[in-house]
């Protein structure tokens, strides 16, 4: 008999479940108690300053956004690509990707000086600043993705899902190049002002959304007791090796292009060599841990087989994502302006030192509410509508390929 | 008889005499008044317009370890240790509108110092950077924030070459009523506006001047008969990191 | 068919009586809220000028004539003393009786916050700008408009004024 593929909501009822909501709406709940705190009090209850001008906030938010893009990925390869494979996989690839950019955002407009005028944001736009362009473009993401989830469920305008998703593809590679630019374009900082850092960025997408996507996958399988074949989750694990493998040649282009010019080498030593936290995070996080650590656990014969491995592996993608944007983002302020080539500086306003960063609870509390609020979205979604195919086992995802193998 | 001629010869010598001399004085003097008195300042009710860009030039050579500016500009703005408000920030958190710098050069050993600020740049990176346009470059040439819009993003503070900018961690009171700032929001040297459109000088140059250090000069750099122009017409000016290309309007002599 | 036809009447009833609940508490009739009253804001005018626009336009509209008098000065220049804030502050500073000190913006005799906070409005001109009068000898606020804006001796006036008070 054939199985056919049928969305199902889950259940929803086991005390899991509940222990899970109650757990996220908790860091929620600190989040918000942090957001208050920094408001009334200022900044100065963070670890930022006017060295350190963007901190551990920003690289949730920034994180969180760069995922959301590349976690559309799976739903387009089936949408635009054609791969009937991935095509099961849209709903949640769409859901994740609203999710995770939600969760960003909100991380990111919390941590504003001034949230209150946040709709001057929405009304004032300097058009020349690429900041002004993403508002533009990631609540048009939300709105395209909307109305891509909308024509895959709704059988009425089921014909139309493709163009809805070919133009959420498109415009979600403008955004994640916007992303990058937010760097690429900033001409005063040395480990930034490069054309690279906006592809890069695109990279990194794929491979952190696509992480995150087979995390949730797997948990949203495991934890409701649905099947969940081999045939689709080796696909996805094999095509996160990729995306790793990619990610790790943008960043050796990017370091031995910095290495070839003189002026570039001074914080290319801060970055590799002498940085202290941020070299660590580079050699032994970003790269180790990573990138090469997750490469070989990936296509190992038997241990890319395993899924306590697999899920391991996408783990250790997210982490090392989060030292790579950490050495990014705040090593890239903690090195000092190039201001006097040739010249020793100092002064009270702390030119020419490496600056220090100490995240402080209230910016850890804001960046992981941020987390908890993408994956509240997730359960809440999952539970009211028809996001997730009731299963994926093999026979029912591709009953060729099942019947070749069987 | 020879004796009043003669006596009516010299009154009248000393009478030409005082009056050449008067007039030769006048005539010596007329032009340092007009050279150094500042552009007249602009009615309160008419806008800036493009036709004046007014800048800052610094003499390097003639400025040492003295950090008159930097009081002043505390002083005039209600900011830094004249001014403690920002208790509760770190001396990373709190704000700075100007600083000296000092440098050595790795080579030569050559020493030297500088104030540092708000550059003004043509075509300024926090300008184009605001998502909101709260950091406007005026007609002028006078680089600020309206922190009426200012949505304390911070996105300027990372696309300034000079790390001019500062961000307000806290709650401020007791500010000056010709400079407000306050928490959330970010700022920077405004080149005393308040005060250049009143016809008068940024309180860094002015305080310079009146130490007799000489070492900062301020006018309008559109007019080629301002002293600036001429000062940077002689001698010439350079831009700190002038290959970013910014045409800043500040400028530096002896670096 | 009755039976719905009396619910919904015993409902109705019900929730009139809940509404009705706060009045009952007033046992003359009058409504919550007249018990509450709004402290008069100072009105510290001279004897030669009163307020820049008659006082029901200023109720209404005053954040209108504050937001284009900032657009105007921060953007253009534009530096006329009619509409400025801070000779709003200079006027209507309020005295605190006892003290002789001005009144600061979060104490509710401010003259700002004596309506804005009866109304409820919060207003953040105060995180960013000073909120009593402050006297800089050496600015010539005010005396360096054209001569066909009339309000250009209110500063004066005031410096005046405290001056003859003998408060510094």
């Amino acid at each position: 008999m054939k199985l056919a593929l049928h969305y199902r909501e889950i259940e929803g009822k086991s005390t899991g479940f509940w222990i899970l909501l109650g757990g996220l709406g908790l860091l929620i709940g600190l989040a918000m108690g942090s957001v208050l705190h920094m408001e009334h009090a200022g900044h100065h209850v963070t670890g930022m300053n006017n060295q350190i001008v963007w901190g551990l906030p920003h690289v949730f938010a920034i994180f969180l956004i760069v995922a959301a893009s590349g976690a559309l990925n799976v739903a387009s390869i089936g949408t635009v690509f054609g791969r009937s494979l991935y095509k099961p996989l849209a709903r949640l690839s769409g859901l994740l990707a609203i999710a995770l950019l939600l969760g960003g955002l909100l991380v990111l407009v919390l941590d504003l000086g001034h949230p209150d005028r946040l709709i001057i944001a929405m009304t004032y736009y300097n058009f020349k600043s690429i900041f002004a362009w993403n508002i533009i473009l990631y609540n048009g993401f939300l709105v395209l993705t909307i109305v891509y989830i909308w024509f895959m469920m709704e059988r009425k305008m089921n014909r139309y899902y493709r163009t809805a998703g070919f133009f959420a593809f498109i415009w979600r590679l403008i955004l994640t190049t916007g992303t990058g630019s937010i760097f690429g374009f900033l001409v005063a900082r040395e480990a930034y002002d490069a054309a690279l850092l906006a592809p890069m960025f695109v990279i990194m997408s794929f491979s952190f959304g696509l992480a995150a996507f087979i995390l949730v996958l797997m948990a949203a399988y495991n934890w409701t007791q649905r099947p969940l074949g081999d045939l689709i989750l080796f696909r996805l694990k094999n095509l996160l090796g990729v995306f790793v493998a990619s990610v790790l040649y943008f960043v050796v282009v990017y370091h031995l292009t910095n290495l070839y010019a003189t002026e570039h080498h001074a914080v290319e030593r801060f970055i590799l060599l002498e940085g202290g936290i941020f070299t660590g995070l580079f050699w032994i996080v970003q790269i180790g841990l990573g990138s090469l650590l997750p490469l070989a656990m990936l296509y190992h014969p038997t241990i890319g087989k395993s899924r306590p491995a697999i899920a391991t592996a996408a783990a250790l993608v997210i982490i090392g994502g989060f030292a790579q944007l950490y050495v990014l983002l705040i090593g890239g302020q903690a090195y000092p302006l190039e201001m006097f080539p040739g010249y020793e500086v100092s002064s009270s306003f702390f030119d020419g030192v490496v600056s220090s960063y100490s995240p402080s609870i209230w910016e850890i509390a804001l960046g992981v509410g941020g987390v908890a609020i993408a994956l509240l979205i997730v359960i809440i979604a999952i539970r009211v509508l028809r996001f997730l195919p009731e299963t994926l086992e093999d026979e029912v995802v591709d009953p060729h390929a099942a019947a070749k193998v069987g | 008889m020879s004796n009043d001629v003669s006596n009516q010869m010299n009154t009248s010598r000393r009478t030409f005499l005082a009056k050449a001399g008067t007039t030769a004085g006048a005539a010596v003097v007329a032009p340092g008044v007009f050279l150094t008195t500042p552009a007249a300042a602009r009615p309160a009710d008419e806008p800036v317009d493009i036709e004046r860009r007014w800048g800052i030039l610094i003499d390097t050579a003639k400025c040492d370890d003295c950090s008159d500016c930097v009081t002043a500009c505390e002083t005039e703005n209600g900011w830094g240790s004249a001014n403690p408000v920002e208790e509760e920030s770190s001396p990373e958190q709190q704000a700075q509108w100007i600083r000296k710098v000092g440098l050595k050069n790795k080579s030569t050993g050559h020493v030297l110092s500088l104030p540092l600020m708000c550059q003004h740049c043509e075509t300024a990176p926090c300008v184009d950077v605001c998502p909101t346009g709260a950091s406007f470059k005026r007609a002028d040439g006078i680089v600020l924030v309206d922190k009426h819009i200012c949505i304390g993003c911070r996105y300027c503070m990372m696309a300034c070459p000079y790390k001019a900018r500062s961000f307000i961690h806290e709650t401020l009171t007791d500010q000056k009523p010709w400079a407000p700032r306050g928490k959330g929001t970010v700022e920077s040297c405004t080149m005393c506006v308040h005060r250049v459109d009143e016809g008068k000088t940024p309180a860094c140059v002015e305080a310079c001047t009146a130490e007799n250090h000489n070492a900062m000069f301020f006018g309008d750099l559109n007019d080629e008969t301002s002293v600036i122009s001429q000062e940077l017409e002689k001698h010439g000016g350079e831009q700190i990191r002038a290959d970013l290309q910014l045409n800043t309007g500040v400028r530096y002599r002896g670096i | 068919m009755r039976h719905t036809t009396v619910m919904r009447a015993v409902l109705r009833s019900l929730l009139a009586m809940l509404l009705a609940l706060p009045l009952a508490a007033f046992g003359d009739g009058a409504l919550p809220f007249s018990e509450l009253s709004m402290s008069e804001p100072q009105r510290h005018f001279s004897a030669t000028q009163e307020c820049v626009q008659p006082e029901e336009e200023m109720r209404r509209n005053h954040m209108e004539y504050i937001l284009h008098q900032r657009d105007a000065t921060v953007h253009r220049g534009i530096r006329t003393r009619t509409y400025a804030l801070e000779e709003c502050i200079n006027c209507h500073a309020t005295r605190d009786d006892e003290t002789g000190e001005f009144v600061r913006a979060d104490d509710p005799r401010h003259f700002c916050a004596a309506c804005h906070t009866y109304a409820s409005v919060k207003i953040d001109c105060f995180q960013c700008h000073a909120d009593v009068p402050v006297r800089d000898p050496s600015l010539n606020t005010g005396n360096n408009s054209v001569p066909n804006d009339e309000t250009h001796g209110l500063a004066a006036e005031l410096q005046q004024m405290l001056a003859a008070e003998g408060k510094p």
